[in-house]
């Protein structure tokens, strides 16, 4: 594999503009306190409780992301395009979700195979005809990409759903302003305190239409053992507004209600953190003993606002991905202007031969699997995991995409008794309400092994501040 | 607030209340049992800890017989013991990890670098001498909690149900201590001057940290009648069940100013501190300790469940 493009330096030549001032102060650092600064960051993060925990476990097995106290750079020109392109996308995203629930044009038009949107899992044919305000089904989304040289941005994933981990991006940001303030007199870094701020304007934005009053927002977490918990709580908490678990939530007379102190109150946007799976027994799933029933019933009527809507993961479904440069033209008349990962839908037999044809070189993922799990990544597996995986494609083929391995970006890390280049990608979070808002900045996932491509938490990644720089 | 929250909240002051009292009642307990004594007595002072504690039966399923080391390792490390202060740690910190948004960043620090630094400890490793720091180590953190929730909570609800399980917890607490120590000692009330009965007394007061406080405001020996009028009815003194109601009333009338609305459990709150207010110690002695702790118990027992039903703590 040709060497990765490097964060810092380039392939080679000198260090890269925005990362000047920062290579000149760890020019002058001693690893050993960079080190104890290190340690110092994690039981910040053990103290404040910035925890995951690991499902299925108790208590005892609450684990911190490990975090990289080296930030990840990116100058106001890149930034720029960046937004552009992902303003592009996620609107053309929405437009999509509207389309397929409703005239179902694109499909018309043959852009897309019907029978991959309409047969697909992530299809809610529930949603069909209905109409969340704004037309917005995916208020919060985040975009996952991965940077293989100086111009090249790719977007490898979309999550469309219920994405996580803005916390990281607001708690990496304050740590690393307690750490380390002179790095910031250095450098011109934008804010991206005022996430939670956006975030409610966003959820304001989308209430339903017929209220008298100021909306009544409220949180929907799964409960303290989820692993997300930590975000749930701190965002709640960073806007003011409930926390609640599907318990405290019952449908009374067409309209959604928490239990409180002094009895029912109307609920009118719940910002729910949980599947759709888990939203309404009645019409997912009638044998959970989970989730709120009657309360699709109350979202179709239009007096609750959903955010995300139910059925948004049709947008970010790995089968659909292919076709999202498809989906954009369609809506928004131009290419897209972050290109995708090429991809072969493993459905599609020529792309299925070409797969098993190098298996050794490509990336194979599960259609709908996510958090780096079920996917081959050819360099570096055994012969004996790429046979598993030729027999899997040959039994379900549409049940696989394939993609080149990319070189994914390194950036300068933290590691044992030094600094070495690991590999990295960035989810930026962007909102979609009255406007389209996008925090600069992001969550910089890194591969903490060495020559690893995986950044999943879940897998051994950690993370890093992600620095936008001003002018 | 969600009927969920204020019950949490409610249970981790509770919890946190529990923590530091059973912190001196082992303590009390290892001091009584460190004396020079004839025979058994100090399976005496262990039965009547651990009745004050209100587990003497979870712990007699347990073990089935007085040892100090058991009894330690039982209300200090014991998880299946719901009253350990492993327990009360454990319970209020997964009650605030639940009511995060509900709690001050001091506050929630707090709770979990106790529950870390608690969780860490090897029960093995304590020893005889190690014992009395740890104990030591318990109260500082409930007092380091308390004085995070009172010099940074917002005084509304949150503030109001924290106070409230507080001091229903306390109230319980020190009337336990009243009934089960007082029980114990009184048939030597005699001879109260020995040293050994006087070090006997003065447990009590160490009980609920009294015993200096007493003699600044009696000037006198360890006295039974005023040892019992300083815990009942005495408002100077911070654990007296008189204190505890005073507090009580004032969270539960703010409360129902808050909400805009009066509650049954606003006039049950009033009654007792009035029955409090009004008492005499003399009288209590003459119709019996016992049988006036008993009815305080029930009336703080009714008082609680009267505040969750009034406010939806389950619904």
């Amino acid at each position: 594999m040709v060497a990765a493009f490097d964060e810092m330096n380039g392939f080679g030549g000198g260090v890269r503009a925005p990362y000047r001032a920062l290579s000149e102060w760890l020019g002058i650092q001693h690893i050993g306190e960079l080190s104890q600064k290190a340690t110092e960051a994690e039981a910040l993060f053990r103290r404040t409780g910035i925890t995951f925990a690991v499902y299925g476990s108790e208590e005892a097995a609450e684990r911190l992301i490990p975090f990289d106290v080296l930030p990840r750079i990116i100058s106001a020109e890149e930034w720029r395009r960046l937004e552009l392109g992902i303003e592009q996308r996620v609107r053309a995203l929405n437009a999509f979700m509207y389309d397929i629930y409703h005239h179902q044009e694109i499909l018309k038009a043959g852009k897309i195979p019907e029978e991959l949107v309409v047969q697909n899992g992530a299809f809610l044919p529930e949603m069909i005809g209905v109409d969340p305000p704004r037309g917005i089904y995916s208020h919060i989304i985040g975009i996952d990409l991965v940077r293989t040289g100086e111009d090249q941005f790719l977007v490898l994933e979309d999550n469309t759903r219920t994405p996580s981990g803005v916390s990281y991006m607001l708690e990496n940001r304050e740590t690393m302003m307690h750490l380390f303030p002179d790095l910031f007199s250095r450098n011109r870094v934008r804010p991206v305190e005022n996430y939670p701020d956006a975030l409610l304007k966003t959820l304001e934005s989308v209430a339903p239409s017929n209220l008298d009053k100021e909306p009544t927002i409220a949180l929907l977490t799964p409960g303290i053992y989820n692993s997300a918990y930590f975000e749930h709580s701190f965002l709640a908490d960073q806007m003011g507004i409930e926390l609640v678990e599907s318990m405290d939530l019952v449908v009374i007379d067409g309209v959604l209600n928490m239990k409180t102190t002094q009895g029912l109150k109307r609920v009118d946007v719940l910002y729910r953190r949980v599947d759709d799976d888990f939203l309404d027994p009645l019409v997912f799933d009638p044998t959970s003993l989970l989730g709120i029933p009657g309360i699709f019933d109350v979202y179709r009527s239009g007096r609750v606002t959903i955010v995300n809507a139910p059925g948004t993961g049709i947008a970010d479904d790995k089968a659909i991905y292919a076709y999202i440069p498809a989906i954009i033209e369609f809506y928004t008349g131009r290419a897209a202007i972050i290109p995708n990962v090429e991809t072969y839908n493993c459905r599609e037999p020529d792309a299925l031969k070409y797969t098993l044809d190098r298996l050794p070189e490509l990336v194979v993922k599960e259609v709908h699997g996510s958090g780096g799990y079920g996917m081959l990544v050819g360099p570096t597996a055994t012969k004996e995991q790429i046979e598993i995986f030729r027999q899997k494609l040959k039994t379900n083929p549409s049940n696989y995409i394939a993609q080149p391995t990319l070189s994914l970006s390194t950036c300068p890390t933290l590691v044992n008794g030094g600094v070495g280049p690991r590999h990295l990608d960035l989810r930026p979070f962007v909102l979609i309400g009255d406007q389209v808002r996008l925090m600069p900045g992001g969550l910089t996932r890194v591969a903490l092994k060495k020559g690893s491509l995986v950044v999943n938490s879940s897998q051994g990644g950690g993370t890093k501040d992600t620095w936008v720089l001003q002018d | 607030m969600l009927g969920r929250t204020a019950n949490d909240l409610y249970w981790l002051s509770r919890y946190i209340e529990r923590a530091e009292n059973m912190a001196r009642l082992i303590e009390v307990g290892y001091r009584i049992v460190l004396l020079p004594r004839e025979g058994e007595g100090f399976h005496e002072e262990w039965r009547s800890t651990l009745e004050s504690a209100g587990c003497l039966v979870t712990y007699m399923q347990r073990y089935g017989e007085l040892d100090t080391q058991n009894v330690i390792n039982f209300m200090l490390f014991d998880t299946s013991n719901v009253s350990s202060i492993a327990s009360c740690l454990a319970n209020a910190r997964r009650n605030g990890r639940a009511q995060r948004t509900a709690l001050t960043r001091e506050m929630w620090e707090t709770l979990n670098s106790s529950w870390l630094e608690f969780s860490a400890i090897k029960p093995s490793t304590i020893t005889s001498n190690s014992l009395p720091e740890l104990l030591d180590w318990v109260r500082a953190r409930s007092a380091l909690y308390r004085g995070a929730m009172l010099n940074t909570i917002l005084r509304n609800d949150t503030f109001y149900f924290s106070q409230i399980g507080t001091f229903i917890e306390r109230a319980d607490s020190t009337s336990r201590i009243l009934d089960v120590k007082y029980y114990h000692l009184l048939p030597s009330s005699e001879m109260v001057g020995g040293g050994k009965d006087n070090y006997q007394w003065a447990s009590i007061l160490r009980s609920v940290s009294a015993h200096r406080s007493y003699r600044w405001v009696f000037k006198d020996h360890y006295k039974p009648l005023k040892i019992a009028d300083f815990l009942i009815l005495n408002r100077q003194m911070p654990r007296s069940l008189r204190s505890c109601y005073d507090e009580l009333v004032e969270a539960l009338r703010d409360l129902a100013i808050f909400t805009g609305a009066r509650q049954d459990c606003n006039a049950t709150a009033e009654s007792t501190r009035d029955l409090l207010m009004e008492a005499d110690i003399q009288r209590i002695f003459q119709s019996g300790l016992h049988e006036f702790v008993q009815d305080f118990i029930e009336r703080n027992n009714k008082l609680g469940t009267e505040i969750s039903t009034a406010y939806h703590f389950s619904d």
